[in-house]
């Protein structure tokens, strides 16, 4: 085989097709932007006011910022679980329930353990740890459905959201409601010394805002570097060759699901310790679906999840001062929604030029 | 129908794909296209039916020029090609196919399509019913049906790239009888391939390609030699036979019983010996693939034990026949050998055992340089796997084996390469057996199997042979107990 390599790709090529790929994705956020300037016109809104008062309420001041980390912490948490099992190539809906089943099993060490005598640092540890366990458990389900039972993850994810959020209405409204009524407003609240200190003047716990920057950083190294991240990379994309090529599929799996509900459990542990105090319905906020709009838009890469979190955490809670200039402070959900789909479009069509080229 | 073409030039990038091509091309004449991979057959057929447009020159059809700027362009033309995989859907019946590719109207006229098809079918000798759904057909008579279908849209000229590939030697035989049939009528009938015998047998005048470039057109009596030599600048030994076959058994096979939804396989027993190459013969879905994968801990057998090296794996899985030295490569190499979307650096740091936790980009980009090297891999240690040629594709997933092997098991190793490859291949392979690995391959070119094996399973209807000496049988015998005569 006499004839020598000749298609090399020059690094100046290489470069440059990273610019395009961050001018295409930075297209798809000006596009999101004008599509909800086109909505708020026709709700008869201001479109430079709006995105103004979503930045001030988000940024004005030392409260509203801090309030943006605080809701940035379970959604960056949740974003880094699911870009293991988005590397796995699942689809990991269940994400909302099982951060939902790591409240369940936090609220449920408190009430376990309040009156022990324990000291409240240790109580809390064990709560923490209880609610990672919860959403292992509650991970581990769609996991073991679709490797025994051949039942498609998204269905069995969305299924268990329900179950989730059925059985912490049944605790509230049952065996752990308030002594005298039951109220949909939750449970009652753990003791003050269980709660997360905050940052003076701030409602932002130092804690939490540590254990979100050690979990991204764990996901980005995990994923970038190691051979754990390469053989979850190669099971995603073709799960079949993996398995030829050596790889224990089941057991990366399975990894991946044990993964993404330990951060969800630790995501449910904090929104009960810093935030809510108590078991709501609602245990989740949200957040479980907010990560995969995230995970979606990062792309794999875990690197950017932080940045893109922030923006995100920044219209969640910027949204409260759309009220004042009279309009509904969901519009914020109709630009995140327009950027994920923006995002996805613009990505395909770029995949198509590719390859007609 | 004669097609002219008139210095035709296609470059893709820096590859100059077609270089000033003419060619013509009479009426009612096989022409035989001949080139090793890369030398500009298929892209020459892609310009010829629309898919592709020449950067210049010129096509006429019996001295006029044509516009061919779409696949339907080429249609109207009467211009049809048969594609290596069937342009069919299979979930449906036969007529309905004939049905979606034409212009038949809203309320097309059933009856009359499928006396048609019957019509067609009964003067090639065909047996396809209007009313068979097509997956419970063979890729030959998949073949046969969009040969049928290409007829009765009415085109003039035929276009075969590959034919030959996954169709049974008795297929082979009726495509081609049809094919000599269609060009008395008229047609003109163009046949791509790589292979010298098809061409030799079938064609009435041959191109042969190199580098983008027409060599030369040769017309019968043919030789060989001069054909190899025009395909390749220069003569291509096969070379004398080899074998590292000792006589002590890696592998013993008692009373194996293999099944699947449609297939029942009973009572194989066989020792396969180190340094022992074993080739299976037999159709396409004969067995030939239960049998291997069966010996990959894929799939388990129904009854009998496999032994390996005295060590009873009956019942084992994938992983620990992994373990104890067993690799193979599937047919399929972008569906289950290799990983779209992932680096050819990726895939070697993949197929090494790691323990540590942290990648070692420095050495893997070492490691890969090497057996790109080693392996003549036309790519870059960051070139994504699917941007390789077929051909680099295999040659990466043979260079994915690991080092120490005891038995290797390949599906089709050599299909879609030139000659001059699958030499080079099968070289390596027999490097291996030197080292007292055995292997067991399958391949539905009989040539290859004669020349690369030690001993030969023919798989029919359900049964496997008796294992043949290689050097003791012929193409004719062997062909004869794949249509299952000589049981």
């Amino acid at each position: 085989m006499p004839e020598e390599p000749q298609i090399r790709q020059s690094p100046a090529i290489l470069k440059r097709s990273t610019w395009i790929d961050f001018g295409i994705r930075f297209s798809a956020v000006i596009l999101a932007l004008v599509f909800t300037s086109i909505i708020l016109g026709i709700a008869k809104a201001q479109p430079l006011e709006a995105f103004g008062s979503i930045l001030k309420g988000a940024f004005g001041s030392t409260i509203k910022f801090t309030s943006v980390v605080a809701s940035w912490v379970p959604l960056v948490i949740a974003t880094s679980g699911l870009l293991f099992t988005f590397t796995a190539g699942l689809w990991n809906i269940g994400m909302e329930g099982q951060i939902i089943t790591g409240a369940v099993f936090t609220v449920g060490a408190f009430r376990f353990l309040d009156g022990t005598g324990l000291d409240p640092i240790i109580v809390i540890l064990l709560a923490f740890i209880a609610g990672a366990m919860g959403g292992i458990f509650w991970a581990l389900l769609p996991g073991l459905m679709k490797i025994y039972g051949g039942v498609n993850e998204i269905f069995g994810g969305l299924g268990l959201n329900f179950v989730a959020k059925t059985i912490a209405i049944w605790l509230i409204f049952g065996p752990w409601k308030r002594p005298g009524v039951a109220s949909g407003s939750g449970t009652e609240w753990i003791d003050v010394k269980f709660r997360l200190p905050f940052l003076e003047g701030t409602n932002l716990s130092p804690v939490i805002l540590i254990i979100a920057i050690f979990i991204v950083l764990f996901t980005a190294i995990m994923l970038k570097g190691t051979h754990f991240g390469l053989r979850l990379k190669a099971i995603g994309k073709n799960d079949k060759a993996a398995y030829l090529l050596g790889i224990p599929t089941t057991r990366y799996f399975l990894l991946a699901f044990g993964i993404c509900g330990l951060f969800a459990g630790v995501a449910g542990a904090i929104l009960v310790t810093s935030k809510q105090y108590s078991l709501i319905p609602d245990a989740g906020f949200g957040y479980g679906f907010l990560g995969l709009l995230v995970a979606m838009l990062v792309n794999y890469h875990a690197i950017w999840a932080p940045i893109v979190a922030i923006f995100f955490a920044a219209l969640s809670i910027g949204n409260t001062e759309l009220q004042y200039i009279g309009l509904n402070s969901y519009f914020a959900g109709v630009l995140q929604g327009f950027l994920v789909l923006f995002v996805v479009l613009v990505d395909g069509i770029r995949k198509r030029l590719l390859k007609k080229r | 129908m004669k097609i002219t073409f008139q210095k035709i030039d296609k470059h893709f990038g820096k590859v100059h794909a077609n270089n000033n091509i003419c060619l013509t091309i009479p009426s009612g004449m096989i022409m035989g296209i001949l080139g090793e991979n890369g030398a500009g057959k298929s892209t020459l057929m892609k310009i010829l039916t629309g898919y592709y447009q020449a950067d210049s020159g010129e096509i006429l059809f019996d001295d006029e020029v044509v516009r061919i700027s779409s696949p339907e362009d080429a249609v109207r033309l009467g211009v049809g090609m048969l594609h290596q995989d069937p342009l069919d859907f299979p979930p449906m019946k036969v007529i309905d196919n004939f049905l979606v590719g034409s212009k038949a109207g809203i309320f097309p006229n059933k009856a009359k399509v499928s006396k048609e098809i019957t019509r067609l079918s009964t003067e090639f000798d065909f047996q396809i019913n209007p009313d068979t759904y097509i997956e419970t057909m063979t890729v030959g008579e998949r073949q046969q049906l969009e040969i049928l279908r290409l007829l009765w849209m009415g085109v003039k000229v035929l276009i075969l790239d590959e034919p030959t590939t996954g169709i049974s030697a008795n297929q082979k035989e009726k495509l081609f009888a049809t094919l000599v049939k269609l060009s008395e009528h008229g047609l003109t009938v163009i046949f791509v391939s790589h292979k010298l015998e098809e061409v030799e047998q079938l064609c009435g005048k041959v191109a042969v390609f190199r580098q983008g470039q027409v060599v030369g057109e040769v017309a019968p009596p043919y030789s060989t030699p001069q054909f190899v030599f025009m395909m390749f600048g220069k003569s291509v030994e096969v070379g004398e036979k080899e074998t590292f076959c000792t006589s002590d058994p890696l592998i013993k096979l008692d009373k194996i019983g293999l099944e699947d939804y449609r297939l029942r396989l009973r009572d194989i027993t066989l020792n396969i010996n180190n340094g022992e190459v074993i080739g299976l013969a037999g159709m396409e879905g004969s067995g030939q693939r239960l049998f291997l994968r069966m010996l990959a801990g894929l799939i388990r057998p129904v009854s009998g034990s496999i032994v390996i090296d005295g060590t009873n794996f009956t019942g084992k899985t994938y992983p620990a026949f992994q373990k104890s030295g067993v690799a193979y490569l599937p047919a399929s190499r972008l569906e289950e050998g290799l990983i779209s979307g992932m680096t050819l650096t990726e895939h070697f740091v993949l197929s090494e055992v790691h323990n540590e936790l942290f990648v070692d980009q420095k050495s893997a980009m070492e490691l890969t340089q090497e057996r790109i090297n080693g392996f003549y891999i036309k790519g870059t240690p960051s070139s994504q796997i699917e941007q390789l040629s077929g051909g680099n594709q295999q040659r990466a997933l043979l260079a994915l084996l690991r080092k120490q092997l005891r038995l290797i098991l390949m599906e089709h190793p050599t299909r879609g390469l030139d000659i001059e490859s699958a030499i080079w291949i099968w070289s390596k392979m027999k490097e291996r057996c030197k080292d007292c690995t055995s292997i067991v391959f399958t391949s539905s070119d009989l040539d290859e199997i004669i020349q690369y094996s030690d001993r030969i399973l023919v798989f029919f209807g359900g049964s496997v042979s008796k294992p043949i000496e290689a050097n003791k049988t012929s193409v004719e015998e062997l062909g004869q107990l794949i249509g299952g005569k000589g049981w």
